[in-house]
């Protein structure tokens, strides 16, 4: 009964990247329903993502930041459902002529749900919480950076930087601040956010009521609850049955029949940063040739990939980086599908009569499928894919830390993760010194336009170089019963805003 | 009596003895270090070096041994490695779902199998008795899970009379939703269990049936009901009730695939994802209380058969 994604929930792969802030698409489902709502009912979630913990230092998984970023816990920043990065408990800030000085202005009138007020002293605690040496926050080593916190008095935050960092804004609105009288929060919760921490039962629920005391807008709803489901099936049956309103990502197209032409229903396709891809490892022949590996890229039709999967969902990407990203251009007409030339450029690179591969598949959907159909388009060209099934376990000792493998597949879900390819000593080894310079260099640029620029020229050589066998982009569905409304569509980082949800009688 | 139950006693102790003996060389059977485990895949040479300390994997076997019973007997769990939070204390949360659930399924799949059990015994002969007898045996082939999403179907998504899975927030302090998400759960255990009881209760009842001393009793005027009552049912118990302890353990165990289709937080939910997640803690805790209760159940079990049986008693045989 437990479908393959359920035993490794694929955002528990989640790669972290360190590059920074800026723009992006799309916004809130807003319906016709906004008028009308009762502003007391209480909002069932359905989730596939219980937290382990309640603390995102102590390997809680997505499901705290699903449940707690910006409504129970907020941050100096935020980073909103849209991409863009904004200030949230500050007033402004400065930075120093060498970048390397940060001065934050904390907002007045914050207070902590247990009703203590907001201090400096919060916000220095609550980023040592994270670059603490036990921490296993995910965002420890962008962190990294920061020299030093200061608080010259109680509404004053000062960060000093080891080297500048033009992703501090963002990386920040990862950091929880957290009361720092509030000691172990795995059980419990202090933060700052709309709502308080009412229940949580392990295996089950984790309510939530808006707090009286909220520093911004009240929420539009009476509260929250999501219930956990360790089965996707029995996820649809709730939602069918009404007793959750919304599921927040449908991990599987099958469900979507159930709901897509039913007026009950509405099923809302948001931006998703998820890329399925073919990692070769780059280091080793036949993958370090350019030429193999854009033949390849030419020999396989991603639409029909894409569709055989998804339906009329998703969409067809030429490099690593989503729409989302805001170094992203279409790149899907370099190495786009040709077979014929793939041929060609094959016998160019001296296999004329192809070759053969492993491909060490992750046991889950939708790798198995993905890799019969590569199977079948790469025999066209005369290349033998061998699949070799393996565990999610496995794919971590044996490709992602030994590095011990040909080919692979994988999903990736954050987003500005091209960082990856300047890492030469990632998994897939990939190492153009081109590239690893412009992803080094444009962490200490000063404008957002000129690390834009940089990273997109970086997208674009990856792309050229078919680093990688990018594959498809994800959808990001979320469905709900037609009377709710104004819901997070794009779930960026996994966050899920509950504040303006409305739910009509 | 009291000579058998402080043997039967021994050879409790002596079973669970065996039984955490192969539970610790299974768990290190398993590949990779649990300090791995504890502290991710990103950790330094020296985190998982005093994650080991911590756990006490680097220490000699004999050393792991011993605190590993000791820890057992003073039913210290330890933390989960995802949760942190009390072994024990989850178990006992789990246990409060699981075994409401397996036992209410044990009695309802009483009441189902022994009235239609010897039902179809008695009436073997009758086209009803005969359509019980098949109805059972295809209640055997279905698959638990399978019966479930049927029920799910029909009683939840078609009738919209049950909930379709999940447990309430405030768990029985919400009675009415808390009954609510039990009953199909319930139901889909104990129709699968009441099908291979009914085969048991049919089989013992038909041997009562041709047995000289139900004979004996209608030929000392009692009517055929009467002796079936008074000396039959007794008779047939016995055969039953050693099978009886084997399902309640089967129901238990059962109960792991039961929980996943109807999202239930019980033990076996607790176990599944304490694989998934490599949390050794957690999965030794559960493994060591169920086997606890398994055997526990095997004991209760021979001690009513002794109670039923005087035969037994006297050291005798069946």
């Amino acid at each position: 009964m437990l479908s393959k994604t359920d035993v490794f929930p694929r955002r528990s792969l989640r790669l972290h990247s360190t590059v920074a802030a800026l723009t992006f698409v799309s916004a809130f489902a807003s319906t016709a329903m906004a008028e009308g709502f009762n502003p007391t009912a209480v909002i069932n979630i359905g989730s596939l993502y219980e937290p382990q913990n309640l603390d995102n230092t102590a390997g809680a998984g997505q499901g705290i930041n699903e449940a707690f970023n910006g409504n129970v816990y907020e941050g100096l920043f935020v980073l909103t459902d849209s991409g863009d990065v904004e200030p949230k408990l500050i007033d402004g800030y400065d930075i120093s002529e060498d970048r390397l000085t940060y001065t934050f202005t904390l907002k007045e009138g914050v207070s902590f749900h247990s009703g203590d007020p907001l201090t400096a002293a919060d916000v220095k605690s609550s980023i040592e919480r994270v670059t603490a040496e036990n921490s296993a926050s995910s965002r420890k080593r962008t962190l990294a950076v920061i020299e030093s916190v200061e608080t010259p008095d109680d509404k004053t935050v000062v960060i000093r930087l080891n080297t500048p960092s033009i992703s501090l804004p963002y990386n920040l609105s990862y950091v929880w601040i957290v009361n720092d009288d509030a000691g172990d929060i795995s059980a419990r919760a202090d933060g700052t956010g709309p709502y308080t921490l009412q229940e949580w039962r392990r295996g089950s629920a984790l309510a939530m009521v808006p707090f009286e005391g909220y520093w911004g807008d009240a929420p539009s709803n009476g509260g929250v609850m999501f219930q956990y489901f360790t089965d996707a099936t029995a996820q649809n049956n709730a939602l069918l049955t009404g007793a959750v309103d919304i599921i927040t990502s449908v991990q599987s197209p099958d469900a979507l029949s159930l709901f897509a032409d039913n007026p009950d229903f509405t099923v809302s396709e948001g931006a998703s940063t998820t890329k399925e891809l073919l990692a070769y490892n780059d280091r080793i022949a036949p993958f370090d040739s350019v030429k193999v590996r854009s033949a390849l890229a030419r020999a396989v039709d991603n639409k029909k990939l894409l569709s055989a999967i998804w339906g009329d969902y998703g969409t067809l990407i030429g490099s690593f980086v989503p729409p989302t990203d805001p170094w992203f251009v279409d790149l899907t007409d370099v190495n786009a599908y040709d077979p014929d030339s793939a041929k060609e450029m094959l016998a160019e690179a001296g296999y004329p009569d192809g070759f053969s591969f492993t491909l060490d598949t992750p046991d889950y959907d939708p790798h198995p499928v993905v890799a019969q159909f590569l199977q079948n388009e790469l025999a066209k060209v005369g290349v033998e894919v061998k699949i070799n099934i393996i565990t999610a376990n496995e794919w971590y000792t044996k490709v992602y830390k030994a590095q011990d493998f040909e080919a692979t597949l994988q999903e990736h879900v954050n987003h500005r993760d091209i960082v990856f390819y300047g890492n030469p000593n990632f998994y897939w080894g990939y190492d153009n010194p081109e590239v690893v310079k412009l992803i080094a260099d444009s962490e200490g640029v000063s404008s957002i336009d000129a690390q834009t620029e940089m990273l997109t020229k970086a997208n674009k050589i990856i792309a050229e170089d078919a680093a990688s066998m990018w594959l498809y982009l994800y959808p990001q569905i979320v469905v709900s019963t037609s009377n709710v409304s104004d819901y997070p569509l794009n779930g960026l980082n996994a966050q899920f805003f509950v504040s303006n949800i409305k739910k009509a009688d | 009596m009291l000579a058998y139950m402080i043997r039967r006693l021994v050879i409790l102790l002596l079973s669970l003895f065996l039984a955490a003996i192969v539970l610790f060389v299974l768990l290190r059977l398993l590949p990779g270090d649990p300090a791995n485990a504890l502290v991710g895949v990103g950790a330094t040479p020296e985190q998982i070096a005093a994650a080991q300390a911590q756990l006490g994997s680097d220490q000699p076997l004999a050393a792991q041994f011993v605190k590993y019973l000791r820890d057992i007997v003073q039913l210290d769990l330890g933390n989960s490695f995802v949760s942190r939070a009390s072994v024990l204390d989850e178990i006992s949360r789990r246990l409060s779902v699981t075994l409401p659930l397996t036992l209410a399924s044990f009695v309802l799949a009483l009441l189902i199998a022994v009235p239609f059990g010897i039902l179809a015994a008695v009436k073997s002969d009758r086209w009803y008795g005969l359509l019980l007898s098949v109805v059972s045996q295809v209640g055997i082939a279905v698959p638990v899970f399978w019966l479930g999403i049927l029920l799910v179907y029909e009683f939840s998504l078609n009738l919209r009379w049950l909930p379709s899975g999940g447990f309430p927030l405030r768990g029985y302090a919400d009675p009415a939703r808390a009954v609510q998400s039990m009953i199909l759960p319930v139901l889909t255990i104990s129709i699968v269990m009441s099908a291979s009881l009914m085969r048991y209760v049919r089989a013992a009842t038909l041997e009562v049936l041709g047995s000289d001393f139900l004979r004996t009793a209608r030929a000392l005027g009692e009517s055929h009901t009467g002796a079936l009552m008074r000396h039959g049912i007794r008779n047939g118990a016995v055969p039953v009730i050693s099978v009886l302890g084997i399902e309640l353990s089967t129901a238990f165990l059962g109960a792991v695939v039961v929980e996943q289709v109807f999202s239930l937080p019980g033990m076996g939910s607790m176990l599944l994802l304490g694989i998934q997640q490599r949390d050794y803690p957690s999965i030794q805790g559960v493994l060591i209380v169920s086997t606890l209760l398994v055997l526990m159940t095997g004991f209760l079990a021979d001690l009513l058969q002794r109670v039923l049986d005087p035969r037994l008693r006297q050291g005798g045989k069946q």
